[in-house]
């Protein structure tokens, strides 16, 4: 096939897919009465009107990168780790714990302490699921989601008993939230005024980490050579379910780490619905930047300008911000039915015969070879 | 235990077991065709806002009986059109079924949470599904309250279990889908078109599916709210490994996770001081230890479960 068509059968694809998933929100949208072009405007200009909004895009961008670099590192190793919004409650939970009992610290020693305990946390609770994947054959989608109803269970329970602030008991409000963390644990404010934070140099430090750990190292071709294929990787002698493991607990790490810098770095304290869907929202940026780190970062920027978009809708054109996952759903839909047509050869050779066919394409240097014997 | 708490107990745990059980026999027909549809839960979530409607639209009026009929109808429908559209991502466009099932999750979640925060918005209750004794048995001591004193869909979901058997095992249908589950390219070579068959499993599968989210709505809680469904369709995924892909197996099972519930509901009632949450947590984590238990059964599943098939494609 010649390159011009593969180049036009690919944007073709992409172009179809794109127009089948805005088609469908504008369907939902119009479901409740919006006006969807009206909405789409809101929610992808909206944010960019001043420095607040774009600072705000950021902010949501830092939690969606570590997430997904997680994701990433775990569907690239042959395990899909759904579990990051569990995940990132645990990593708020053991963060928060530390930074208040070793209060004392100096800042040097706490806040790394703090994001560690958070990235430890989850860690651990995504090994579980790694665990029960490759010891008992979970299927580790299921095991991943029953661990975020528990976790959730877990999250209100020490929010409201243990790990509660004792001035909503002596007050008498009774808001489930811990005590506001020691100032020696909070990230640096980049742009004064604003809630964008220090995390974000992390998270991009972590992006180019994430890449030379999969393609710059032993582990990490062990870890991508067991997803690609767990037969021809164990013949190689790769133990699948070491990187199994390894995966899960790199995905439950950097979830747990965004919790932790969720934490240290916009709210001080743990609260409810501190994570709003970002263990979602990551697992669509992870596909949507290609499961590589140099797409993710770029997708974690749209999908923070969605987020906060969506937020806007819900103020400006009363457009409830469920909204998202509608968006996110239908994106995880058209990608992953986008990428088999981009990667099945004999998809791409029945659309050039149906183009020669219709007299569209000339019958030279178009010669099927994708999917020859 | 006292014998009574032993009576509330399966009383109470016989309808809980219902919506579980019907989405997780339509799942069994997705899976048996050899599609995993995870997305089983967001469309538990559209089914129970979609069912939940049409009585909530015309409360107060004398026709609620048919309003109820009214709710499932819809919640069956846009089941089936959610299985259809699963279809075509997976089947049709041959995506990993796995990640697909998560987005078609997090769309059915998302149009119930976004059309019922825009038009009603608060919770609100309906009168929904009263119960139906049935005359003679349901005065039976003891068997009665536990088997026919419960609404109607009750009934039907009970009868659907052997239905369900008879279809998948006594009919040309349920052979050919259990043919494109176990080798679709031997079905096909024999003139079954695979393609057909998987969509219209899927449609069955998320028509049962959303009746199954109607009758949370409608027959247990009375009420809708975003996150009514909490994980049951999750849970009924995993009770299809728990119960070998056996309508039989899975009634088993949907018993088993709905006596869970009632018992932990009674230990509440019963003033045992135990942190609501953890009774919560309780159905999730059995979920995780069943799956972990029923490890052996995986090799009784389906053998094409979760390979998409393309009929050019070179073996």
């Amino acid at each position: 096939m010649g390159r011009r068509f593969k180049l036009l059968y690919a944007g073709a694809v992409v172009l179809v897919a794109t127009l089948a998933a805005t088609a469908a929100a504008a369907l939902v949208l119009s479901a409740i009465g919006a006006r969807p072009l009206a909405t789409f405007a809101v929610i992808f200009t909206g944010p960019l009107h001043d420095l607040f909004g774009v600072t705000e895009i950021l902010v949501r961008a830092v939690p969606l990168i570590l997430v997904a670099l997680g994701i990433a590192i775990s569907f690239r190793s042959g395990i899909l780790n759904i579990g990051a919004e569990g995940q990132i409650m645990i990593g708020i939970l053991s963060g928060t714990a530390v930074a208040l009992a070793l209060a004392g610290l100096p800042r040097l020693l706490l806040l790394p302490l703090c994001l560690l305990a958070g990235a430890v946390g989850g860690a651990l609770w995504g090994g579980i699921a790694g665990v029960l994947r490759a010891r008992l054959a979970v299927n580790e989608i299921l095991s991943t989601v029953m661990l975020n109803y528990i976790a959730a269970q877990l999250y209100t329970f020490l929010l409201r008993g243990p790990m509660i602030d004792p001035n909503e008991l002596m007050t008498g409000s009774g808001t489930p939230q811990s005590m506001r963390l020691p100032r020696a644990a909070w990230l640096d404010r980049l742009v004064p005024g604003t809630r964008l934070h220090s995390g974000l140099l992390l998270a991009l430090a972590l992006a180019f980490l994430v890449w030379f750990l999969l393609w710059r190292t032993t582990l990490g071709f062990r870890m991508r050579a067991a997803g690609a294929g767990s037969k021809a990787a164990r013949y190689a002698g790769i133990e699948v379910e070491r990187s199994l493991v390894m995966a899960m607990l790199f995905a439950g790490g950097f979830a747990g780490l965004a919790g932790a810098v969720e934490v240290t770095g916009v709210h001080h304290r743990a609260i409810e619905a501190i994570s709003g869907g970002y263990g979602f929202a990551g697992i669509v940026v992870a596909l949507f930047g290609g499961l590589h780190p140099a797409g993710i970062v770029p997708a974690a920027v749209f999908f923070g300008l969605l987020l906060v978009g969506a937020d806007m809708t819900q103020r400006s054109a009363g457009v409830p911000a469920n909204m998202i996952l509608v968006l996110q759903g239908v994106v995880i839909l058209a990608i992953v039915s986008a990428k088999m047509y981009l990667a099945n050869p004999y998809a791409q050779d029945r659309a050039a015969r149906l183009l020669r066919r219709a007299g569209l394409l000339r019958a030279e240097g178009d010669v099927p070879s994708g999917a020859g014997p | 235990m006292s014998g009574h708490m032993l009576y509330d107990i399966l009383s109470l745990g016989v309808p809980f077991s219902v919506a579980l059980l019907l989405a997780a026999l339509g799942e069994m027909f997705n899976q048996r065709a050899g599609v995993f549809n995870l997305g089983c839960d967001g469309i538990m979530s559209l089914g129970a806002f979609l069912g939940f409607l049409p009585p909530y639209l015309l409360r107060g009026s004398a026709h609620a009986s048919l309003a109820n009929l009214g709710g499932f109808a819809v919640a069956a429908a846009a089941g089936a059109l959610m299985g259809l559209l699963f279809a075509l991502v997976t089947v049709s466009f041959r995506a990993p079924q796995g990640i697909a099932g998560i987005g078609l999750q997090m769309l059915g979640w998302g149009m119930a949470g976004t059309i019922f925060r825009h038009f009603i918005g608060g919770v609100t209750g309906v009168e929904g599904v009263s119960a139906w004794p049935i005359p003679l048995l349901s005065r039976i001591p003891y068997l009665g309250g536990i088997l026919f004193n419960h609404n109607p869909v009750v009934y039907l979901a009970l009868c659907a279990v052997p239905a369900s058997w008879f279809l998948l095992m006594k009919t040309p249908w349920g052979l050919r889908v259990r043919a494109v589950g176990t080798h679709p390219r031997a079905a096909d070579t024999m003139g079954t078109s695979v393609i057909r068959v998987r969509y219209q499993a899927l449609a069955l599968g998320g028509a049962m599916a959303g009746l199954g989210g109607a009758y949370l709505s409608l027959c247990q809680a009375k009420m809708f709210a975003d996150d009514l469904v909490a994980g049951r369709g999750f849970i009924a995924v995993a009770l299809v490994y728990f119960g070998r892909w056996s309508p039989f197996g899975i009634l088993g099972g949907a018993l088993l996770f709905s006596l869970a519930q009632a018992l932990q509901l009674s230990i509440q009632v019963g003033g045992i001081k135990f942190p609501y949450e953890f009774a919560v947590m309780l159905p999730y984590l059995m979920v995780i230890l069943v799956l972990a238990l029923a490890r052996r059964s995986r090799m009784l599943g389906p053998a094409a479960l979760g390979r998409p098939y393309d009929r050019e494609m070179r073996v």
